[in-house]
């Protein structure tokens, strides 16, 4: 690792004014992602502002009936507490199902948000990379695509984003709280993360002098009809090949309201509103399901290696659309 | 040249750079350290300190060979650097035997034969004393799942499996 400066924030001004004050500065709490890329030198910062002493390490229930999780909390502490496993289990088991135990330990929610992808091509410094080295070109175009998106890709970066718990929060349309120099603002989930575009090294719109304080999540929780699927090249410890957390609202077996989120196949959590619409006042059953899949994948768009994912994205849609239709206790 | 180091990049910026005075508390005993930003808890524990009972496998967070106790929780410590832990409790493999002997965990590695080189067992160990204390594996399949952080090579999986089974049975008879 190349050597940097370090110092300590006590509260959330200073680590603002920290990080503006130093050339090259990031923040860092649980670092698990962040201290890897350095260790490979694919981001090299000289001064790293430590934010773990600066409280948001809470969860907390909202005015409106909702849930406030705390920047700090770790993914482990989240995934385990008790309003979170009964309000909002989706965000539960998405969480587990990402990461280790060891990781989860430490590994923050707002770190989770900022993780960057897991394209090979990112973290070899050999190759091509617009996302690592913006102008430089993308590897993993004409590369090995395996994990690769099949949506919102641009010409200049096809990676994917990484994050389980991401996808759950795209489906539970959770706020991110934001502050920085210029003040607080709330950034829906959805704008949170950005599609690669023609600039692929920005993975969302958070400032660079902007720090997470909380993720909220709606009062809405589906604790009744949801899950999540994740396909993976091993039962446990690996990125999603393609993720499905869905949720459903279900009255006298018609739809009242029903979101899909797909992880591992975009730049960022895929939701398609306009294809979950056709669910509404329907009948919770296959036909329809399997019509929304249709139109979600319609869009989809396969590289060399990555044309096993639309299948795959339809088929475990309606497998996840099925399951969720059931009542969980 | 190789008799010959040269300056490269990282001496001439970490000249600048001052060490951060910490104490921590690893396996019962203090340490007073000064410690460049950079230094990972591993590299501390291994380098500095000489307790290298402690792996470094991938350094990456991905075998988890690296895994120790931080106030209790199992966490890589490949990935976390020893300046944010100032005042903190370490355990790692070295401080679980006391003058009765063996940790059960480590007694129970033995006794079924969890193991076939060795290199990832103290991580082992340490990751299934944080299992017991999470207190979520309930079935042979949690255990599989919340033992994936720890990769073994040699393929001891199976034996290990028993192990942590066995702790957690052991260890709910003594806490009822």
């Amino acid at each position: 690792m190349r050597p940097f400066s370090y110092s300590r924030a006590e509260d959330i001004d200073t680590a603002v004014n920290e990080v503006t004050a130093h050339e090259d500065a990031r923040f860092i709490a649980g670092g698990t992602n962040l201290l890897d890329l350095m260790k490979i030198d694919v981001i090299h910062p000289q001064h790293l502002v430590d934010i773990t002493h600066i409280a948001h390490d809470t969860i907390e229930n909202t005015e409106d009936g909702g849930l406030r999780l705390g920047a700090l909390v770790t993914n482990a502490d989240t995934a385990y507490h008790p309003e979170v496993e009964k309000r909002y289990p989706l965000l539960a088991h998405a969480i587990l199902a990402g990461a280790s135990p060891q990781l989860r330990n430490k590994a923050t929610d707002g770190g989770n948000l900022l993780q960057r992808t897991r394209c090979y091509y990112f973290y070899d410094k050999t190759t091509a990379c617009n996302k690592r080295e913006p102008g430089s070109g993308c590897a993993a175009i004409d590369g090995y695509n395996r994990l690769h998106a099949i949506f919102g890709a641009s010409e200049h970066c096809i990676a994917t984003h990484p994050s389980d718990m991401c996808v759950a929060l795209a489906a539970l349309d959770a706020r991110v709280q934001v502050t920085g120099p210029d003040g607080s603002r709330t950034i829906p989930f959805e704008d949170f993360h950005r599609l690669p575009g023609d600039t692929p090294e920005k993975d969302t719109n958070l400032r660079e002098d902007e720090i997470i304080t909380s993720v909220d999540l709606p009062p809405k929780g589906f604790a009744d009809h949801y899950t999540y699927i994740k396909n993976r090249d091993r039962a446990s410890y690996a990125f999603a090949l393609v993720s499905v957390a869905a949720t459903l609202e279900i009255e006298d077996n018609v739809i009242k309201d029903a979101r899909i989120a797909l992880g591992g196949v975009a730049h960022k959590p895929w939701r398609n509103k306009e294809a979950e619409s056709l669910l509404i006042d329907k009948p919770a059953d296959r036909d329809g399901f399997q019509a929304v899949a249709a139109a979600i994948v319609k869009e989809a768009k396969s590289f060399r290696y990555n044309e096993f994912k639309i299948e795959l994205a339809r088929r475990s849609i309606v497998r996840a659309l099925m399951e969720a239709s059931q009542t969980y206790q | 040249m190789r008799n010959q180091p040269h300056e490269t990049i990282e001496d001439v910026r970490s000249d600048a750079i001052e060490k951060h005075h910490i104490s921590l508390t690893i396996n019962g005993t203090s340490y007073n350290l000064e410690v460049e930003p950079w230094t990972s808890v591993l590299d501390l524990l291994r380098e500095h300190l000489n307790l290298t009972g402690t792996k470094k496998g991938c350094d990456h967070g991905q075998c988890g060979a690296c895994t120790i106790l931080l106030e209790g929780k199992r966490i890589n410590s490949c990935l976390t650097l020893a300046i944010m832990h100032d005042g903190a409790e370490i355990t790692t493999i070295e401080g679980l035997a006391n003058n009765d002997g063996l940790h059960p965990v480590q007694q129970a590695f033995i006794e079924h034969d969890a193991f076939q080189c060795g290199y990832c067992t103290p991580g082992q160990i340490c990751s299934t004393i944080g299992l017991i204390h999470e207190g979520k594996a309930k079935t042979l399949d949690d255990i599989r799942d919340l033992m994936s952080g720890n990769i073994c090579r040699c393929g001891a999986y199976n034996n290990i499996v028993k192990v942590v089974q066995e702790a957690l049975e052991n260890h709910k008879n003594q806490t009822p």
